[in-house]
């Protein structure tokens, strides 16, 4: 490759909230070249990136851009020396158009007044250039993700940005628009751009990148040449152990039906056909992967079984009984469990301690509570209980929950939603953006709830996950089910991959099996 | 492991203290400039108030309304929402004990009794048209609750003028509460009624409420995270209901006790401000019951004193309305003090992080 | 005593409506400008006050209305920039920040009239100048509707051109894209480099400035003397008249008249028959029912403008 181009050095970073993220990082890229940095949740890849885009300030250490030693102090800073940055979420205003966004803070001007034409025409021609296609008069709100992600991309290109950072850059997007984004990063190396790509997801760096930096636990371990580590090396390397990415499993032994969903049809608050005549069971001691990919209405069965949405059309059954009339409490009283997909959002009341989140489910139930007072020493006990139970990093119990570490609170989410022993659960995304050391405790969890009996509804756009969980699975597309498959491990990801994009569905027939 | 969790504690305290004692610095400095006479106003300022008993009186007596507004206040914060519908159902909490005393002819302790529990329902019912406002059609509680103020203010206005009114009596002022309806003085030598005890009790059991029941748990979570909490089962449409209605009760006692307690007629001319001093009172106590008579106290103690100072010196006790002001900003400042705050935690971080690099 | 209807068919009516609009007007001008970067500014109503405050002692001491007005203009600033200090440095809750402006201008403008004139509640030892009318001739000159357009003070003339100016300034200027854009995701603003905190430092001055002009009216123009809580609420009430006007100036304007309106006919309380106490509370009433009518009507147009969106997705995606 090139020369070295941009050096970190002995960065050392500790958030207000007391998390050490950086500690004495050495981080080097050379000049056009690829270069992953990968890692854990938490492990501090996204705080190196923000101190290098400005948007955070280092305790200790330097940043040497081409042997110069510079300190970005905003992203201004940053941008003008040639560093852009691509965010995980999105950083458009939606009211205005693609033009506008491209051009905030450099707007071109006639007098007083914002150019608009010059500003779509320079939109124009940069779309051009770099074969990025997008319309500049669209508003944000109208476009599509992965168009979306095309003005990011622009954004940082129309401010000379020569070293480009992307944070997690392919989880929002469909496979087909993750290929067209390797091409284009692929073309944007061959002009000479330097790139940075943040990634969880080692087949995509091992098909796309040129050199590797593992982070772990707030430090680097090592800086690789792709085409010498594998995706097992490379998960060593981040663990510090074998990361056990096969599950055990006993085979499947399923009990009676809990949950029945019945011809369900529903349109949601845009007008839109999410679900359409759905329907599928779900036994004791089994797990139903539900796969596909996200917005093809896996959101809203989560929805309707949880009672976050009501039924318009058709039916659900949990345990025999219709939930059409039920409000949240009443299906949680059948013995129903959810972990959220956003934890911080439903999950957590994130200023509360970690005490007061997880006794959320039970604060109702006699064991908790008299008639007017509740019963202090036992929700104490819990809590202590649970936070050794579940491995709970925290000072202690008191500890407000935002404190931890994402996977941490997690696992204070499932530490409430598993502890009651539920008959029936549903987990939605339940190791998303956290540490692989989480992610393992949480699966084999989920795995022991099933050999005790409880049936498990898995929504997970992982799809390693899905498949090696799962004992039978479905998948969405369009709201309706596009396949079922008794034997989650008779199929490959290819083979998934092509339903859930539509290229491939099964007949009427082979859908009703998913009703036994 | 524990000592961290303390430090900071005691040092939120001491951020708390320390903008109080800004706030007071701030108003010993406008003393000194604007008074000719500025040792012996800050001399009445401070220790006025405990210089007579017939003060220190004055003091508990201007505590009993901010106790109740100032709890009031905490519980409709606790869930999240600005309501600020207090100071509306103070004012026609009282008009309503005032409609019960001169109207009807009870018995000594029952009279006002019936006096004060209708106006704290007054005032829930009062605090319950923002909530439902917002819970119906989502309209902005803030200004809604504004805005019922005034509406309050001229509703009460009306009773008064059309209803209430002794035209024998000089000002416009209700017809003279028989002795039967008001609160019994329990302090010789001050004028501190009953309402002190029904205050201390109203502290206590709204402490266990909030933080020791169900009820308030569910409270605390709709205020801290209305999703969870719906996601919990939680009816946070429910919750948020009770919590204004038993707000706004609150306001509304408070004011049918500081009528029947304070005074022979109802005469005021306009909004006492009662209700945005339970703000106050609140924000000092971090909507914790348990501190509100802390809050409480402490503002009557400095208005009393502000009182006796500018009438026995130069000095306008509108200083006060300063005092408040600051305090509110630098104790609810998360930046204040922060650099130190911050200091403990990046130290105490560094060395559980090389504690526990060493164990490995 | 006149029935409502035939106050509402004399010029004098109208003529007072847009006079009792002005003050109203310029603060929920200043409402919609901070709005829009994203900060709450509901210290409009101690702004006022304070600017109302500054105007008389400084024109009194001066000699000038106009130093006066710039005195206003100034005061509104700082308090804006205070405001700004406190929530945006300090990091206090805006809201309680305002509360606590407003709490202290209560208090503050009482105190320092009695330290400044001796003065206790209104300022009436201060020869206060007051800003004048303009083309009073013109109102004889054009039928119907001249004694209701003209001889208005300068500031309302000032306050309804302005409208147009926010609009021109927000929609059509660099600076108001930054100010819009920081108001609706602030991380876009931050990701291109702009200083989000600079911008809502600067909507907050430019609001407080636009109080400042109301303040300036209140106590130069609607009347010639500064009074103990003499805005009486309508800086609140421009909260309402903004928050039904929604992101545009006009809209604005349309819901300050209204509430104008509603104000102007609680000054005929003595003419009308209902009584007066009810009279008053005409404004605030109107402003809840407003409110209500307003986030109703946002509700529906929210849930119409995701649907557009999801369409549009869906389309797209289908295209592909």
């Amino acid at each position: 490759m090139g020369k070295e181009v941009l050096a970190m050095k002995g960065i050392t970073k500790v958030y207000p909230n007391g998390i050490v993220a950086n500690k004495d990082i050495n981080f080097s890229i050379d000049e056009g070249e690829i270069h992953a940095l990968v890692g854990e949740n938490g492990a501090g890849k996204s705080t190196l990136m923000k101190i290098l885009f400005g948007l955070e300030k280092a305790q200790e250490g330097n940043v040497y851009l081409r042997e110069q030693e510079v300190t970005f102090a905003n992203p201004q800073d940053a941008i003008e020396h040639g560093v852009g940055m691509v965010h995980q979420h999105f950083m458009l205003v939606p009211s205005l158009t693609v033009a506008e966004n491209l051009v905030l803070g450099v707007e071109p001007k006639q007098g007083l007044k914002f150019d608009e034409k010059t500003a779509q025409e320079q939109t124009a021609s940069l779309s051009k250039q770099y074969s990025l296609e997008v319309d500049p008069a669209a508003r944000v709100s109208d476009i599509t993700v992965g168009t979306k992600q095309k003005v990011e991309i622009l954004k940082a290109l129309f401010r000379g940005a020569k070293i480009l950072i992307l944070d997690e850059p392919t989880a929002v997007l469909t496979p087909q628009e993750t290929k067209e984004l390797f091409e284009q990063l692929k073309f944007l190396k061959e002009k000479g751009h330097t790139i940075i790509f943040i990634s969880h997801k080692l087949n995509e760096v091992k098909e796309l990148c040129d050199r590797l930096t593992v982070m772990r636990q707030g430090t680097t371990v090592g800086t690789y040449q792709v085409a010498d580590v594998t995706e097992e090396d490379i998960s060593r390397l981040m663990v510090g152990r074998d990361v056990i990415l096969k599950v055990d499993k006993k085979p499947v032994n399923p009990g009676k039906n809990i949950l029945n969903v019945k011809d369900v049809t529903f349109v949601n608050e845009f007008g839109k056909n999410a679900l359409k005549n759905v329907s599928f069971n779900l036994r004791e001691g089994e797990i139903l992967g539900v796969a596909g990919v996200e917005g093809n209405g896996q959101r809203e069965i989560v929805d309707l079984i949880t009672g976050l949405q009501k039924i318009q059309q058709g039916d659900i059954e949990i345990k025999g009984e219709s939930i059409k009339e039920k409000n949240i409490r009443a299906i949680r009283d059948l013995g129903v469990s959810h972990v959220p997909e956003d934890r911080m959002v439903y999950g957590v009341a994130e200023t509360e301690s970690v005490k007061s989140n997880v006794m959320s489910y039970k604060y109702n139930a006699p064991e908790y509570t008299s008639k007017v007072m509740q019963k202090t020493k036992e929700i104490e006990d819990l809590a202590s209980r649970l936070v050794v139970d579940y491995r709970i990093k925290c000072k202690n119990a008191e500890q407000p929950v935002k404190m931890l570490s994402g996977g941490n609170i997690q696992k204070v989410v499932v530490a409430r939603e598993f502890f009651v022993e539920p008959d029936f659960i549903i987990c939605d995304q339940p190791t998303r953006g956290i540490d692989v050391g989480a992610i393992e405790f949480i699966r084999k969890e989920l795995v022991a709830l099933r050999e005790k009996g409880t049936a498990v509804l898995l929504n997970s756009a992982d799809l390693n996950e899905v498949l090696e969980l799962s004992d039978r699975l479905i998948v969405m597309h369009e709201g309706e089910i596009a396949g079922f498959f008794p034997d989650a491990s008779q199929i490959t990801e290819e083979e998934l991959g092509l339903y859930m994009l539509g290229l491939k569905k099964q007949t009427a027939e082979e859908i009703r099996r998913a009703v036994q | 492991m524990i000592k961290k969790l303390d430090r900071l504690r005691r040092f939120e305290m001491i951020r708390t203290l320390a903008a109080v004692g800004l706030a007071l610095g701030i108003a010993f400095l406008l003393v000194l400039f604007t008074s000719e006479q500025p040792l012996e106003a800050l001399k009445a300022f401070a220790v006025g108030p405990v210089s007579k008993f017939r003060y220190i009186g004055n003091v508990i007596e201007l505590a009993i309304p901010l106790l109740f507004t100032g709890l009031a206040v905490s519980v409709m914060f606790s869930a999240n929402q600005f309501n600020l519908v207090s100071e509306g159902a103070f004012f026609i909490g009282a008009i309503g004990a005032t409609w019960i005393a001169t109207n009807f002819t009870l018995p000594g302790v029952i009279h006002p009794f019936v006096g004060i529990l209708l106006a704290g329902v007054i005032g829930a019912l009062v605090a319950l048209i923002p909530t439902i406002l917002k819970l119906k059609w989502n309209a902005d509680v803030l200004v809604s609750s504004l805005m019922l103020n005034y509406i309050m203010m001229f509703l009460g206005f009306y009773f008064l003028n059309y209803h209430l009114r002794d035209p024998n009596a000089g000002d416009m002022a209700s017809y003279k509460f028989p002795d039967s309806a008001r609160l019994m003085k329990i302090l010789p030598g001050t004028r501190v009624h009953t309402g002190l005890i029904i205050a201390i009790a109203a502290v206590i059991l709204v402490y266990l409420f909030m933080y020791k029941t169900r009820w308030g748990y569910e409270i605390r979570m709709v205020g801290k995270n209305q999703n969870f909490a719906k996601y919990s089962g939680i009816n946070v449409f429910r919750v948020i209901l009770i919590s204004q209605l038993l707000g706004g009760f609150l306001a509304g006692l408070g004011g049918g006790i500081e009528m029947l307690g304070m005074y022979t007629r109802f005469k005021y001319k306009m909004l006492p401000g009662f209700g945005w001093d339970g703000v106050i009172v609140a924000i000092l106590a971090r909507n914790n019951p348990a501190l509100v008579p802390v809050g409480a106290f402490f503002l009557a103690y400095l208005r009393i004193g502000a009182d006796i100072m500018s009438r026995t010196t130069d000095v306008s006790n509108q200083l006060v309305g300063i005092i408040q002001g600051v305090v509110i900003v630098l104790v609810a400042a998360e930046y204040f003090m922060s650099k130190r705050k911050n200091r403990i935690i990046y130290e105490e971080s560094m060395a559980d992080y090389s504690a526990t690099k060493e164990a490995k | 005593m006149t029935s409502i209807l035939e106050i509402l068919g004399t010029a004098e009516f109208w003529y007072s409506v847009i006079r009792v609009t002005t003050p109203i007007l310029f603060a929920a001008l200043g409402a919609l400008v901070s709005d829009s970067a994203g900060v709450i500014n509901i210290a409009l109503e101690g702004s006022m006050l304070w600017s109302a405050f500054a105007g008389v002692v400084f024109s009194a001491w001066f000699d000038s209305a106009w130093i006066g007005l710039l005195a206003a203009i100034i005061i509104g600033a700082l308090i804006g920039l205070m405001l700004a200090y406190f929530a945006l440095n300090l990091k206090t809750d805006i809201i309680l920040s305002a509360i606590a402006l407003n709490l202290m201008a209560t208090g503050g403008t009482i105190f320092l009239l009695f330290v400044v004139s001796g003065d206790r509640g209104i300022s009436s030892s201060l020869d206060s100048r007051v800003l004048p009318k303009v083309f009073e001739g013109l109102a004889d000159k054009v039928p119907v509707i001249g004694p209701v357009i003209f001889g208005h003070n300068v500031l309302t003339y000032v306050a309804f051109i302005l409208v147009f100016v926010t609009w021109f300034f927000l929609f059509k200027t660099p600076m108001g894209l930054r100010l819009r854009a920081v108001g609706e995701n602030f991380h876009a603003a931050e990701s291109v480099g702009i200083s989000v905190k600079k911008i809502q430092y600067q909507a907050l001055v430019l609001s407080g400035i636009l109080s400042g002009l109301g303040g300036a009216f209140m106590s130069m123009g609607y009347v010639s003397w500064f009074s103990q809580g003499m805005t009486a609420g309508r800086g609140f009430i421009a909260l309402a008249a903004k928050a039904m006007g929604g992101v545009s100036p006009i809209g604005t304007m349309i819901a300050s008249l209204f509430f104008g309106f509603a104000s102007a006919l609680a000054n005929y309380e003595a003419e009308i028959t209902v009584p007066a106490e009810f009279v008053k509370m005409i404004p605030y009433i109107f402003t809840i029912v407003g409110l209500v009518v307003y986030a109703s009507r946002k509700q529906a147009a929210d849930k119409r403008s995701r649907q557009k969106a999801a369409e549009a997705a869906a389309a797209a995606k289908g295209g592909e």
